[in-house]
């Protein structure tokens, strides 16, 4: 393809994203040479990891045209239930002060139970009950957060931070393989799974039809509600997993984790080319979406720019990504 | 005749994969009716369109007035004196009557400047007014919810003309009034004409057409057949040009010698589980069959067919496939018995728009013939998708830059096909055709009925429900027509005429 002006604007815009990050990262090193660093890159990388298994699982949701308000609570819940069971015998203010210290996939499988447990009844309540989503997970998320309250302040706890994690449990948020921090390897095998998942398997196709039109897939043979029900609880899943993960990261966890993780979740999704209509996500898009707001939330601090800027980027990228896409998908039509 | 009030001139318009109109010019005089014709995919909507401002034509210009015109947007229009009823209604229906007629140039009054509040009496008095002179009796306060469809349409059309535009725009007007309320919108028009104002007047029907207006432009395919004066041709001569070619040749010859084999599909006494829809329908299609339902609209034969294929909820009766009694409780389990539907509102319950054609013709086939194309436990083999996929598209003659395409920037004609490929696909033995041909080109069409034909010459099953009487007479080889929910008779297709499926598609 000749290299017009023309072309390469549409490239430029096909690949906007990329062209964002690109930019961004260019920005900050141009700032500050000290930007291009392994140590700087493998901190974003590990600060994205729950973030992006939190905004996989979102993503899943708004595939299937719903919406998910419960996100950051499951995470919450998880944290403060993993962490819980995770602690070393010899701490000396332990939540269960008998138990005996169990093997790390323990307290890990019963937190994404946990947060499995959460999505699906979401989605039961959409699916069967037909309550909007909106409604529907933001009921849950309350619900969540009580429940996560009321156990973590039993006594002897008494709502004190977790902490004295043992050090397999630990190892999953700090240690690393082959020189790789582990969170960031779980962090790739996830969305090298969801990603195999939603673009080779027949449920993972379903997703996206149901998504596109609920009428038009249940014509089709698909069972509608269960594939709802099937997008919820992968969703909360994967909440479960960042719940683990950052209690495993920051070596605590308190009922108040991951407040406010869902409308991250959700803006990097948008950001990242899912609509909110349904039927379009891709794992890709999601990844980069999350890197975006990382970049800008660690390039910001890296440079010295007041925190406080960072919500501002963030607000104003979310809606430059839009009306982009928005104007993009106006001239295919 | 002097400056006529709108030229056409040379307007061409493409979508993606389509030329919807091509070098298309005539014009329009003051104080006349202006038909313009043509098959479904003529380009008649898409040419209104362009004159409204909705669509900008890639080509050619509009005058008006012998000025050169570009309407941005549909306001620019409206201020230039054109206005027009779309065939779809375009109703508030939480709003009142009065509303809806003013929407958009609701009048205010002054309370304390700058602060204003509608002036509800004013608006009443105009929209009394209004259909004082239009002759229509509907209570301005009236929530447009209450209203039945037809009034509804007066309504739109109440609207058009409180704009004083000098040119109206008519889009299928009569396509949902009753010959009674169709008289009414014919005073109207017969008024408005008196009063030097010019009607574009888009239809179907003939006769219709041969009744009011005072010349004719037909379309074909996009392209300009030519424009006539209504008294120098007659209904013949209108259908061979928006056909493009003689009426026997519409529908595939039927077979020589047609040999149905045993009840495939037998329905008993089905009653639905909603009140008021259908009650004990009794009816059976055998193998290599073609079964037409008729009726007109409420006649409830989409909810019929959609509770046999197990959509909607049944109270009573049986259904038998090959003599066994089955038990269908969802789409699912219709699908396992080998029976495909393909739904009348393309749009809504048929495409997957946001897809690809592969991802929409393998929806159903991908699970319901799972192993056929599954890789390993896990992942689907995409090779095999695709390439059944692409012979689907080839075998079917789709029209599309490749298979990757997404479905919504195909034309309603390769959508539908795709959609049957997608039943195809499946290798179904009953195959339930819901309007199957509605908003699709004569081309098509005809392909489509190939299809069918070639089905049931393989001793599959069809029923087809339709709205178009010769489709019905023209494809059927037994035709039932139902009324208001009820079985009011079936009958030979070969035989049938339009005026004995009128009559049992009204006898209840």
């Amino acid at each position: 393809m000749e290299l017009t002006q023309s072309n390469i604007k549409k490239i430029l815009m096909d690949n906007l994203l990329y062209v964002v990050l690109l930019f961004m990262f260019v920005i900050l090193i141009i700032i500050s040479p000290a930007f291009l660093s392994w140590i700087v890159i493998r901190d974003i990388l590990m600060q994205s990891s729950t973030r992006l298994i939190i905004a996989l699982g979102c993503m899943f949701i708004l595939i299937v045209a719903g919406a998910d308000l419960s996100g950051g609570r499951v995470v919450g819940l998880a944290a403060v239930i993993a962490g819980s069971l995770a602690q070393s015998s010899t701490f000396y203010n332990k939540f269960f002060p008998m138990l005996p210290e169990l093997p790390v996939i323990v307290p890990v499988l019963i937190a994404i139970g946990i947060g499995l447990l959460a999505g699906f009844l979401n989605g039961i309540i959409v699916a069967k009950l037909e309550v909007n989503p909106f409604i529907a997970t933001l009921g849950i998320a309350l619900v969540v957060y009580g429940f996560n309250c009321l156990y973590f302040n039993l006594p002897p706890n008494n709502s004190q931070p977790l902490g004295g994690f043992t050090k397999g449990f630990s190892a999953l948020g700090g240690g690393a393989t082959l020189g790789i921090p582990n969170i960031i390897i779980i962090a790739a095998v996830c969305t090298i799974i969801v990603y195999l998942f939603q673009r080779k398997t027949c449920l993972g196709k379903e997703l996206f039809a149901v998504g596109g039109s609920k009428d038009a897939a249940r014509v089709s043979g698909i069972n509608v509600e269960k594939i709802l029900v099937l997008a919820y609880s992968l969703a909360g899943a994967l909440y479960g997993l960042g719940g683990v993960l950052e209690a495993a990261r920051t070596g605590s966890a308190t009922s108040t984790y991951g407040a406010g993780y869902e409308m991250d979740a959700i803006a990097s999704c948008v950001v990242g080319g899912c609509s909110l209509m349904g039927g379009v996500g891709s794992v890709p898009g999601v990844v980069v979406g999350v890197l975006i707001f990382n970049v800008i939330s660690y390039g910001l601090t890296f440079i010295g720019i007041s925190s406080y800027w960072q919500n501002v980027f963030k607000g104003v990228i979310i809606i430059c990504a839009v009306a982009l896409d928005v104007r993009k998908n106006r001239k295919k039509n | 005749m002097g400056t006529p009030l709108l030229k056409i001139n040379h307007i061409s318009k493409s979508f993606p994969g389509v030329k919807a109109l091509d070098d298309i010019s005539f014009s329009v005089e003051k104080g006349r009716v202006h038909a313009v014709m043509g098959e479904n995919g003529a380009g008649k909507s898409t040419l209104m369109k362009c004159i409204f401002g909705l669509y900008h034509p890639d080509e050619g210009d509009i005058i008006l007035y012998g000025n050169k015109c570009l309407f941005s947007n549909t306001r620019q229009a409206l201020d230039n004196g054109i206005s027009m009823i779309h065939q779809e209604l375009q109703n508030v229906p939480s709003q009142n009557v009065m509303e809806n007629i003013w929407i958009g140039r609701i009048p205010y009054k002054k309370v304390i400047s700058p602060l204003r509040i509608t002036d509800e009496d004013k608006m009443y008095k105009d929209t009394l007014a209004l259909f004082d002179k239009l002759n229509l009796d509907i209570d301005p306060k009236k929530a447009v919810k209450d209203l039945s469809v037809s009034t509804c349409q007066l309504l739109e059309i109440a609207r058009a003309v409180s704009y004083n535009a000098k040119l109206i725009i008519m889009d299928e007007p009569t396509s949902s009034l009753t010959d009674k309320e169709a008289a009414i919108l014919f005073s109207i028009i017969d008024m408005l004409i008196k009063s030097g104002v010019s009607i574009l007047y888009i239809s179907h029907k003939i006769e219709e057409v041969m009744q009011i207006s005072n010349e004719v432009t037909i379309l074909r395919d996009g392209t300009l057949v030519g424009t006539y004066k209504i008294k120098d041709i007659d209904s013949d001569f209108l259908i061979r040009s928006m056909v493009g070619r003689e009426l026997t040749n519409r529908f595939p010859q039927r077979p020589q010698n047609p040999h149905l084999g045993d009840v495939m599909l037998k329905v008993s006494h089905l009653e639905s589980a909603v009140p008021g829809s259908f009650s004990d329908i009794s009816f059976d299609v055998k193998r290599g069959e073609i079964l037409g339902i008729g009726g007109l609209v409420g006649a409830q034969r989409t909810e019929l067919m959609e509770s046999v294929f197990g959509l909607r909820p049944v109270k009573n009766g049986t259904i038998e496939i090959n003599g066994e009694p089955v038990t269908i409780k969802s789409s699912g389990d219709a699908i396992k018995k080998k029976m495909g539907l393909l739904t009348e509102e393309r749009a809504r319950t048929g495409i997957l728009g946001k897809l690809s054609i592969t991802d929409n013709m393998l929806v159903v086939n991908q699970r319901y013939n799972l192993p056929r194309y599954r890789k390993n436990l896990i992942f689907l083999n995409n090779t095999l998708r695709k390439s059944d996929s692409r012979e689907y598209t080839k075998d079917l003659s789709v029209k599309t830059p490749s298979i990757d395409t997404q479905i919504s920037s195909l034309s309603g004609g390769n959508q539908q096909k795709v959609l049957l490929g997608r039943w195809l696909m499946l290798n179904p033995d009953i195959l339930i055709l819901d309007e199957p041909t509605r908003g699709i080109d004569v081309g098509a069409k005809y392909e489509i009925y190939l299809i069918m034909r070639k089905l049931t010459s393989q001793g599959k099953s069809i029923i087809m429900i339709s709205s178009e009487m010769p489709e019905l007479m023209g494809m059927s080889d037994r035709i039932m027509v139902m009324c208001e929910g009820h079985l009011s008779g079936i009958i030979d297709g070969k035989t049938a005429t339009d005026e004995e499926i009128m009559k049992l598609a009204s006898s209840y």
